[in-house]
């Protein structure tokens, strides 16, 4: 056959090699997070050289108790809070912006967090608990029953007929608007002390972490890990557009409200522990689209640690910048992290979003 | 031989009925067959119904074939994804299923079908960077990959050039002569169809007006009929039937 083309020798060979690069990235992350992690639990208001810190973290029994009750008691959770919330939030903006074919798609831009912030503040404000539960667990029950809702109301009115994907990112940004608007009420008629902890909730903090929020976080991660990862075929086809997934014979409607469902857990628990962090959902997720591109095999697992890996290195910045005081980490993400999100997409200048 | 028999196919749209009793004689493999018809005559439609992906009356009886030896290709629309041309193939061939590992054959079968279509130096290439031709032909390559034997494809040279658009029909010959496939191709271009399809489909009217050897077919009332314009059939220097139109006919266009 006649090309105007010349045929190169081997295009699976050049393949295989993008594999490699793309598993070294990989790698490279893993490395990266390992890191941070060891740099965030060294890190904080009682000094501890990183010796100890290691010694303690690998021979707990023979740390001396107070030394114990820092390292894993307060600065393990927060640091492996980081992780989990950054890798959940990230994977739920990497699959909402998959199923919807839209880059602004996140927990963030779709509702769940304002919803979330809203229901936190019905609790400090008016201490109404929308499920009886102990106070202590008011706040982060509100919030998620919030966010839940705002997920759910998204996730059902999808399942009309007739409804596009520009429909529902529409009716996610007017949810926003909504929640904004209501906690505003909320926040005019608060008392002082109720407006500083509703302001403090939706900066971001991931101050309060127990083991038992890692443990939650990461449970529900383990669930839907699975679920994206035996759908990965299917979830990047649906990229090439909805009339050629539905060609390769990919069920598109089913798929997008498995994964809508999906999404809406991982994003509401984490949100519902540490507040408000926008940036992570829509930042996790396109950093590993520019490093891995959208192949799910290495885009899901790349924007769990991009994720987790943004929100570690966050936490340790919050201890660095000011010493002796820990900065909301929701606002930390948008500072630092847009001036570098803003380089990456500029310096890469490709033409997927 | 694979064939495909279209048997009083219906689909409507709502209440709005856009083909019915679409019937055909059985369309046999190995050479290429053309749907032709006016803007709106349901061709998308018919595809769509032929592929599962609409319900209505009526069956399309497959022969030497199942429900996954089908493949449509839509028309073209954007990709924007991250990904190489080379993974968007794979992606096309891994939908019937499998995990995770790419076997040697299946890549074997992405240098075949990248070869095939002499785009093996487009396969580094990041789909969002690809121009509209290379993109159609891109997405002919996801089609033909995983070897269906009934494929339906919605306007594939439409955005090629005029050297392409006979390299890639070309292509699509043989494949069809290779393997038996049925292979119908929707087309507005019917000097196209006249060199290159055996068989055509005419549509028109809301269902199938005529099925046959293409040249049968496609006489100048049939012409007259589907698009309103007055033709005539002549041969080029190589033989080669090509139609020349004379202009617009008056009053025998179809309201669609």
């Amino acid at each position: 056959m006649t090309s105007i083309t010349t045929d190169s020798p081997a295009p699976a060979i050049a393949y295989r090699s993008l594999v490699t690069r793309r598993i070294f990235i990989l790698g490279l992350l893993v490395g990266l997070l390992v890191l941070s992690i060891a740099v965030d639990v060294s890190l904080g208001p009682a000094r501890y050289s990183v010796a100890d810190v290691l010694r303690t973290l690998f021979a707990p029994a023979d740390a001396d108790v107070q030394m114990r009750v820092v390292v894993w008691d307060i600065r393990m959770p927060m640091a492996m809070l980081a992780v989990t919330v950054g890798a959940s939030l990230s994977l739920a903006g990497a699959q909402m912006q998959t199923i919807l074919a839209n880059p602004l798609a996140s927990p963030f831009t779709l509702g769940l967090s304002a919803a979330a912030s809203f229901g936190a503040a019905l609790a400090m404000v008016l201490g109404v608990a929308l499920f009886p539960a102990a106070i202590s667990l008011m706040v982060p029950i509100n919030a998620f029953l919030m966010a839940m809702a705002a997920a759910l109301l998204i996730f059902g009115l999808s399942t009309l007929r007739g409804v596009t994907v520009e429909t529902i990112i529409l009716l996610g940004i007017a949810l926003v608007f909504s929640f904004n608007a209501a906690l505003a009420l909320l926040q005019y008629f608060a008392s002082e002390q109720a407006l500083s902890a509703v302001v403090f909730w939706t900066m971001g903090s991931l101050t309060k972490a127990t083991w038992g929020k890692v443990a939650v976080t990461a449970v529900i991660l383990v669930l839907c890990v699975p679920l994206f990862a035996r759908r990965a075929w299917a979830l990047t086809a649906i990229r090439l557009g909805e009339a050629r997934a539905a060609a390769m014979g990919v069920p598109v409607r089913r798929l997008r409200l498995e994964a809508l469902f999906l999404v809406s857990l991982l994003a509401a628990v984490p949100v519902s522990f540490v507040g408000t962090i926008g940036f992570i959902g829509i930042v996790g997720p396109h950093v590993a689209r520019l490093l891995l591109g959208e192949d799910q095999r290495f885009f899901l697992p790349g924007a769990m640690l991009a994720g987790a890996l943004i929100l570690s290195a966050t936490s340790v910045l919050s201890k660095a910048l000011l010493p002796g005081a820990v900065l909301p980490i929701g606002i930390i993400t948008a500072l630092v992290g847009v001036p570098f999100f803003a380089a990456l997409i500029l310096t890469k200048g490709r033409k997927a979003w | 031989m694979v064939t495909l028999q279209l048997d009083n196919l219906g689909a409507r749209y709502g209440r709005h009925e856009i083909l019915s009793e679409a019937t055909t004689p059985p369309i046999r493999g190995g050479s290429l067959t053309a749907l032709v018809g006016a803007n709106a005559a349901g061709k998308s439609t018919l595809f769509r119904r032929i592929a599962g992906q609409m319900q209505g009356a009526g069956f399309a009886r497959r022969n030497g074939a199942g429900a996954e030896d089908l493949r449509y290709m839509p028309q073209d629309t954007e990709m924007n994804a991250a990904l190489t041309v080379y993974e968007s193939i794979i992606l096309a061939l891994k939908q019937d299923g499998g995990g995770w590992r790419l076997s040697a054959s299946e890549l074997g079968a992405v240098n075949d079908v990248l070869a095939r279509l002499g785009i093996s130096t487009l396969a580094e290439r990041q789909l969002p960077e690809l121009s509209g031709g290379q993109r159609q032909v891109v997405s002919i390559a996801q089609t033909l990959v995983s070897r269906p034997r009934i494929i339906l494809m919605d306007e594939p040279t439409s955005a090629l050039d005029l050297y392409r658009q006979y390299e890639v029909l070309e292509a699509l010959q043989s494949y069809a002569a290779e393997t038996g496939a049925v292979m119908i191709l929707a087309l507005h271009d019917l000097n196209q169809v006249m060199r290159c399809c055996m068989t055509t489909i005419a549509l028109g009217e809301g269902s199938i007006l005529a099925t046959g050897p293409t040249l049968e077919v496609l006489n100048p009332a049939m012409i007259r009929r589907l698009y309103g314009i007055n033709s005539r059939v002549e041969r080029c220097s190589q033989g080669c039937p090509m139609m020349i139109v004379d202009g617009p006919a008056e009053g025998n266009r179809i309201n669609v």
